[in-house]
């Protein structure tokens, strides 16, 4: 059993074993071991060089991570929280997803940027956002969401595969989980069916996954077989997947602990309404983050968060 | 500016079509006058106005299958002057939606299911996969509501329609209503005997038929037992003032319909027999009209000749009453003391146990018997 | 108005020196027909001339390699055609034609050469300095001998990026020569207004990042002064940075009233303008200046040529290239 920090840790010791233009830079990455302890000991395989401390200066460290894509390298860039992400969003938005279009398709931009996001762990309204609609929003870039131990590895690999900036966003929650590594490659951009059901589709992915599943299992013992499906790439959609199983379950419902508006949630609900409104025989449901700064006391937090209970509640009332 | 809608021609119907208009804007019109063809599921049906004035504006084009109580005309009562053109459709296209979700759309699209026909189980009677595939089982949806054909449907379209719409007013009688039924045998010797004797003197086509006879009995025992004449509406029971009495028509085609002989217990024999014979051959060629088939306040049900000795009939919704007399036959018949040969009928009464007892709807049958004894006074 | 260092005497030949003056009238000329053809309507969008800072482009060129990056600002007509990016594919560009240096997608604003190591027009300001830290980090780690320079404004100096991407060069050492075009307005706001401290070399110092401040209107002090910053950085130590004190004589942009500023203030600046001081000093006389209008003429004419001929992208591309299509490069 492998823990989904391993993984990462894992799938960054693959690449950068496997290919000398890869790199990691980030704030805290080397001697400290990463924020999460996700490099903890890559500072000693593979020297300073290539695992590089930064300082706390987010847009210019992701700007050199464009910078050194650009000039043929492969970096992996690691911002601590999706919350300070927010300091390089001019590099990320302006720079990164912009460079190859606005210069009539001259550059490519193979970064990889990796950042912990969401909530649960009574960060309070600085540390535990979930964000990552920001991204999926922005054409010129990719973002993922590994929610398994097997895909943490997979990601990072498939994300350096990629000739265009990846965002690799791992739930903070997630880190501890344990489960099995896989072999063999990725493709970027497929979701992934995590329970087979017939009477609900329930979409998420990252942190969210777990509580779905528990959602599942909960739902199952009212006769309700619900199928998870697991987005795994927030940008771009496997909404083929989404709709095959739309069209055998009629029902949606997408848990995405981003805030409702404006959400991913709100995204995918909009393309099945788009593409299958002919498969629904329900309104597309959502179960997301309640609209608040995320508070710091537990039992307010847990109420902001999506929860299995309220996946099974929106459920029955569906079912009803 | 009173608005014509689509009348509820039976308690059953939810949606209509419009096949003619019989009256043109401008065009006056008094109260009880045709104003068009509506096609339901049972019939087409002539409907009448319940205002008098000028055809102000007609909204539905002959076609068009809209809701019950979707407006169809607009009439300017006397003295009033012409209504201002309705700024937007918006809100009478809503009124027109079926509210069903997509998939089940395309799912009754696929299995040929009419929505109309079906009441949905979600929010707000949406109607949803489970309800239209229930449909398609040909097990009864939870439907108040039976279904007209489209607008253009071929005829073996029409009866299988109406076959749905039957199924689902029975299933829907049978879940809601709880029957109970009182039978009784009532000897028709006298009824009989004065019936031929009458019948010396009429012409073949003004004959009275027995069935006349029980069915005035009926209405006149219906003032005595007036709970039974009366509706199940919203869970409480309304009674009516007058007696119109559903009459159990069976279509040569198939299927049945119930239209009313207005103020049965008011009418003569002889004009209860004209109107009878008139309803019956206008609910064959589809020709009733809107109030016949929603004024019902009780139904009486009868096979005829060729039917069985008995008829335990379901009642039509929302009535909470309906009599069955099966065929007169003769049997031995003990009347003081003395083993007769007697023509006798039995009578069903299947009444609602919601609005009634078994103690007091006897009154019912007892009152048709004592009626039926003395036919003169009928 | 003051100049700090007044150009040090140096010999250059006639040849070179008709050169740089080619090089400095092409961007006037250019830019001149710019506004014209702006004012015409075929060209939309922003268009920021660099007249009157051609020396700085021009000079600090002459002292980068073909291996060397550039990255420059939205005011980057100036830099393109210093470094060599043809006339007529910057008009098409600007025109919008597919034939432009970008394909039509950047405009006036960015012009990318990557086969030139042209790395693009940024017209956040700030925005383009991390990129050319991570230009050079990518150098330094692959030990390639090469510089990036990187221009930028005195808008940018009050950007966050510029003082992260200042600390994170010099703190990694990297290759990077920091090239500070210093025209004294950040669009309307003059830096007395927008900087708590003007002196470049002192905020430099506080980098640990070696500064020199230079004349911007003396192409040959440019020049030179690129040439020691080029020379240090690449011998590996680490970024440099170089001030041009350098005006703008046109507004900032065509939609710009030029409010800000008095009339008296550009004229005094005019008398400096780069093209007359050189054409001055170094004594070219009227029939060789004539003959070098009338070459820079014909380029230009060709240029507008080139963009007028051009074709449109069709936009059934529009979506092309958001992503690579093929394996990563």
């Amino acid at each position: 059993m492998t823990t989904y920090r391993e993984a990462v840790r894992q799938g960054m010791r693959e690449a950068l074993e496997g290919d000398p233009r890869v790199f990691l830079m980030g704030e805290d990455v080397g001697r400290y071991g990463g924020a999460f302890a996700v490099s903890m000991g890559l500072l000693d395989e593979f020297g300073p060089e290539r695992i590089r401390d930064t300082p706390l200066s987010e847009s210019a460290f992701v700007g050199a991570g464009i910078g050194a894509a650009i000039a043929g390298l492969r970096p992996i860039v690691e911002v601590m929280t999706i919350n300070f992400s927010m300091l390089a969003l001019d590099q990320v938005v302006n720079n990164a997803a912009a460079l190859r279009y606005m210069s009539g398709g001259q550059l490519s931009v193979p970064l990889v940027v990796r950042m912990a996001t969401g909530g649960g762990r009574q960060l309070a309204a600085q540390h535990a956002h979930s964000l990552e609609v920001w991204y999926a929003h922005v054409p010129g870039i990719k973002a993922v969401a590994p929610a398994t131990v097997a895909d943490a590895r997979s990601m990072v690999l498939a994300a350096l595969a990629e000739p265009d900036p990846v965002f690799v966003f791992e739930h903070a929650t997630l880190y501890p989980i344990e489960g099995e590594l896989e072999d063999g490659d990725l493709p970027l951009g497929r979701a992934a069916v995590r329970r087979a059901g017939t009477a609900v589709t329930l979409v998420t992915y990252g942190g969210s996954l777990w509580k779905t599943l528990a959602a599942a299992e909960e739902l199952a013992g009212d006769g309700v077989d619900a199928e998870v499906v697991d987005l795994r790439s927030l940008r771009p959609l496997d909404m083929e997947t989404v709709l095959e199983s739309v069209a055998k379950t009629h029902r949606v419902v997408i848990v995405d602990e981003g805030w409702c508006t404006g959400s991913l949630a709100a995204e995918i609900g909009m393309q099945v309404s788009e593409e299958g409104f002919d498969l629904l025989d329900w309104p597309p449901q959502r179960v997301c983050s309640v609209e608040v700064p995320m508070p710091y006391a537990k039992h307010l937090e847990d109420a902001a968060l999506p929860s299995a209970e309220r996946i099974v509640a929106t459920v029955r009332e569906m079912a009803a | 500016m009173a608005e014509f809608v689509m009348p509820a021609l039976g308690a059953d119907m939810s949606a209509g079509t419009l096949v003619e208009w019989r009256k043109r804007p401008g065009d006056p019109i008094a109260r009880g006058e045709i104003i068009a063809d509506v096609h339901t599921d049972k019939a087409d049906i002539e409907v009448e106005v319940f205002t008098s004035g000028i055809v102000d504006r007609l909204l539905v084009e002959p076609g068009q299958k809209v809701p019950v109580g979707t407006p169809l005309a607009i009439i300017r009562e006397d003295g009033g002057a012409p209504a201002p053109a309705p700024e937007k459709r918006g809100p009478r296209e809503e009124a027109a939606r079926i509210l069903a979700s997509p998939s089940a759309k395309s799912l009754a699209d696929e299995l040929g299911v009419d929505l109309a026909a079906i009441h949905g189980s979600g929010p707000k009677g949406r109607i949803q996969r489970r309800d239209v595939e229930a449909a398609a089982r040909g097990a009864a949806p939870p439907a108040p509501s039976p279904a007209p054909p489209p607008a253009a449907a071929e005829p073996g379209d029409a009866q299988a329609a109406m076959r749905q719409a039957i199924a689902a007013a029975m299933a829907r009688s049978k879940r809601e209503i709880p029957h109970f039924y009182l039978s009784e045998s009532i000897d028709l010797s006298a009824a009989m005997a004065w019936l031929g004797h009458e019948n010396l003197t009429r012409s073949v086509q003004d004959r009275l038929l027995p069935g006349v006879l029980m069915l005035k009995a009926v209405a006149l025992a219906l003032r005595e037992v007036p709970e039974l004449n009366a509706t199940w509406q919203g869970g409480s029971l309304v009674r009516s003032d007058s007696i119109h009495v559903g009459v159990a028509t069976f279509l040569r085609g198939g299927g049945l319909v119930a239209p009313a002989l207005h103020d049965a217990d008011r009418q003569s024999l002889d004009e209860l027999m004209g109107a009878f014979r008139d309803l019956v051959s206008r609910a064959r060629a589809g020709r009733l009209r809107s109030s016949e088939m929603s004024d019902p306040t009780s139904t009486v049900t009868s096979l005829g000749e060729r039917g069985s000795e008995s008829v335990l009939p379901i009642i039509f919704p929302p009535q909470v009453a309906i009599v069955g007399f099966g065929r007169v036959v003769e049997r031995p018949w003990v009347s003081d003391g003395q083993v007769l040969v007697c023509p006798v009928v039995t009578a069903t009464l299947a009444a609602d146990h919601r609005v009634t007892d078994g103690h007091r709807a006897a009154a019912l049958l007892t009152a048709v018997n004592r009626l039926l004894q003395e036919p003169e006074g009928l | 108005m003051t100049v700090p260092h007044a150009a040090a005497a140096q010999g250059v030949t006639r040849e070179r020196a008709l050169g740089l003056l080619r090089e400095m009238l092409r961007i006037r000329r250019f830019e001149e027909k710019a506004a014209e053809l702006y004012s015409l309507g075929h060209i939309r969008g922003f268009l920021h001339l660099y007249i009157g800072e051609e020396a700085v482009a021009v000079g600090a060129m002459q002292a980068l390699g073909e291996q060397d990056r550039i990255v420059a600002t939205y005011r980057d007509h100036g830099h393109a055609l210093a470094r060599g990016l043809p006339p007529g594919e910057l008009m098409a560009e600007m025109f919008g034609k597919a034939t432009g240096c970008s394909r039509g997608r950047g405009g006036s604003m960015h012009f990318f050469d990557v086969s030139r190591r042209f790395y693009g027009g940024y017209a956040i300001v700030g925005g383009g300095l991390p990129i050319a830290v991570g230009l050079a980090l990518a150098d330094a780690l692959e030990k390639r001998p090469v510089v990036t320079a990187c221009f930028f404004g005195d808008g940018a100096v009050v950007e966050g990026e510029f003082h992260e991407s200042m600390n994170l060069a010099a703190l990694w050492r990297l290759p990077v020569l920091f090239l500070y075009e210093n025209n004294l307005y950040a669009m309307g706001t003059a830096i007395e207004r927008s900087q708590a401290q003007l002196d470049m070399e002192l905020r430099a110092r506080g980098y640990g990042v070696p500064a020199e401040v230079v004349d911007g209107m003396d192409v040959l002090a440019v020049a030179a002064a690129t040439r020691r910053g080029v020379d240090a950085v690449r011998q590996g130590g680490g970024p440099h940075l170089i001030e041009f004190k350098t005006y703008r004589f046109r507004a900032h942009s065509m939609a710009d009233p030029d409010l800000y500023r008095t009339k008296d203030e550009v004229e005094q600046w005019r008398e400096r303008d780069p093209i007359d001081l050189f054409v001055r000093a170094q004594g070219i006389d009227e029939a060789s200046l004539a003959a070098v209008e009338e070459a820079v003429a014909d380029e230009l004419e060709q240029a507008v040529a080139f963009a007028e001929a051009g074709d449109w992208e069709p936009v059934g591309d529009l979506e092309q290239d958001v992503y690579t299509t093929g394996p990563a490069p």
